[in-house]
């Protein structure tokens, strides 16, 4: 029994991504930070270990940078943390190896992650995780709680909020929802910087990442925008509505 | 050589973002194959032009969402060097699911694609573009808007094939009724608020000018954190949605980096502000200096005129 939560560090949402020699320049990144849905995926596994059920164990993959969210994880109320460095380029058959791994290892039967990551926007671990280990899955989750043993969550499903009974083991990703995220007191900071982090490498875990599938070959910033036209006072909004016909084209 | 597409659906009938995958597909040369999950649009897929061949696969597993049972009845039948599905949330889960099941490597959320295979998506929510090459058999899930849909005149044969998973999340209740506007992630106008807007009440007068344009209605981060009656689905930015539609209305939004980089890239942006020096300004189009209260009455007076011509 326990809680396993999948956090990845991104560069904070409020950064500017500049590009040096076809890659993303992390060197200019001023805050790096649990990406944000990943911190609702830590609160509501806390709510959980709060309601009775096991330990959580924070598990992120990346530099050695990325120890920093375990231990903000740690101040928070995550009782063991295992961080698996990688570098970064890695595809998505090999990060799920590699997490599906770290999750056996845990014995954890309830996997928690943020829906997508805020640098790649993917959203392809936490379904991929579901499938290679035969976990249920939910996506989206706002809510899971459990009560005489039936874990049900509150999902944004396909036609709108609905409540779902769901057999464990299971992944579940997280949207944000309405839970308040907890911020460390001063003594849970203090507790975490001495908390032990086990340190892996993939091949500790069996898995080989030398082959990647997918390559990156480059990054490059979204194209300048041209100086639009200005206009001073809602008189203009008919010349407006014109150009929007006459010159975008677009109604 | 095979491309499979998998079908989105929307209220039984087929998603008319699966007609753009199939024009994807179909720029690609390969034969093509259309899995309609819960056989959802199969009739209509077979007609899409350059369709060989649609799977309608129908099952009990079908009839509420369950990713892990969908992509374990799809998967046997999901096969060939590309698999391609749309990149909405279900679209992106299951892909992702079937690409784990089978071992190959799965790339989200591609604006274009060339055979080889080259793909190009935003990262960091549009703050930068990638551009990678993937070793095939590999899947791959496409934006809403971002390839010419594929015409209609095919009459591909539909194969139905039964199948029996059992379920693992089971639906209690729904919560509430899902809007019925179209969302963010899919419409080709959209109309913003920020906090500027003042109240979630005045959010009406957005509405009614996104009736009329058959558009969809998104907000600001700051308006969606403000407000309990701004629902997250609405919010375009980085920790919203990253939308790129033809038109890009944003009304009291001053434009934080976190909402510029989610909606930059929109082809033409309309920006209402009544602070000259906003932010927004920097990537609009035509930019109006003026309060919403004074803007909105003439805009929607003039939109009204203009499309009852």
């Amino acid at each position: 029994m326990g809680v396993a939560v999948l956090l990845k560090q991104v560069p904070d949402t409020t950064s500017k991504i500049s590009i040096s020699g076809e890659r993303v320049d992390e060197s200019s990144v001023t805050k790096w930070s649990i990406s944000p849905y990943d911190e609702y995926a830590l609160e509501n596994a806390i709510k959980l270990k709060e309601g009775g059920y096991g330990d959580v164990v924070a598990i992120t993959c990346g530099p050695p940078r990325a120890s920093k969210c375990l231990t903000e994880a740690a101040a928070v109320g995550a009782d063991r943390l295992i961080h698996i460095v990688t570098d970064s380029s890695l595809d998505s058959i090999q990060i799920q190896s590699i997490l599906s791994a770290a999750v056996k290892e845990s014995e954890c039967e309830i996997v928690m992650c943020g829906k997508q990551a805020a640098d790649t926007n993917s959203g392809s671990t936490g379904p991929g995780l579901s499938s290679s280990l035969g976990y249920s899955f939910v996506g989206a989750a706002t809510r899971v709680s459990m009560e005489g043993g039936i874990v049900s969550a509150t999902r944004l499903g396909p036609s709108g909020p609905e409540e779902v009974e769901v057999r464990v083991p299971c992944v579940f990703t997280f949207d944000k929802g309405d839970s308040e995220l907890r911020r460390p007191n001063v003594r849970g900071i203090m507790m975490a910087k001495k908390k032990q982090i086990d340190t892996l490498t993939p091949e500790d875990l069996g898995v080989d990442t030398s082959i990647s599938k997918v390559i990156i070959e480059s990054h490059s910033s979204p194209p300048e925008k041209q100086p639009g036209q200005k206009f001073v006072g809602s008189e203009s909004v008919p010349e407006v509505v014109n150009k929007l016909r006459e010159e975008a084209n677009v109604i | 050589m095979v491309t499979t597409v998998i079908s989105e659906s929307s209220n039984g009938s087929l998603h008319p973002v699966s007609a753009q995958i199939v024009g994807a597909a179909a720029s690609l040369g390969e034969a093509i194959t259309v899995v309609c999950p819960g056989g959802f649009g199969s009739s209509e897929a077979a007609q899409l032009s350059g369709v060989t061949k649609v799977i309608s696969v129908e099952g009990g597993c079908f009839e509420t969402y369950d990713c892990l049972a969908w992509s374990k009845a799809l998967s046997p039948l999901v096969d060939g060097t590309l698999i391609l599905s749309s990149s909405s949330a279900i679209g992106r889960e299951l892909i992702a699911s079937i690409a784990a099941a089978k071992g190959i490597p799965v790339v989200q959320d591609v604006t274009g694609l060339t055979s080889g295979f080259s793909a190009t998506r935003s990262i960091f929510s549009g703050k930068a573009i990638e551009e990678v090459s993937i070793s095939a058999p590999c899947a791959i899930s496409l934006r809403a808007n971002s390839f010419e849909p594929a015409g209609s005149g095919g009459s591909a044969e539909i194969t139905t094939i039964d199948v029996s998973q059992e379920v693992s999340v089971a639906v209690k209740k729904a919560l509430m009724k899902a809007s019925e506007r179209l969302d963010v992630s899919e419409a080709d106008i959209i109309i913003s608020g920020g906090r500027g807007m003042g109240d979630p009440a005045n959010f009406s007068n957005l509405n009614e000018i996104a009736d009329l344009l058959g558009a969809a209605v998104g907000a600001s981060r700051a308006a969606v954190d403000t407000w309990d009656d701004i629902p997250h689905s609405m919010q375009v930015g980085q920790t919203g949605k990253t939308v790129t539609p033809s038109l890009y209305i944003a009304v009291g939004i001053s434009g934080a980096i976190q909402h510029l980089a989610g909606m930059r890239s929109s082809k033409f942006i309309l920006a209402i502000n009544k602070d000259p020096e906003a932010p927004i300004f920097g990537v609009a189009d035509y930019g109006i200096v003026s309060t919403w209260e004074e803007a909105l009455p003439p805009l929607k007076e003039h939109l009204s005129e203009l499309l009852s011509n």
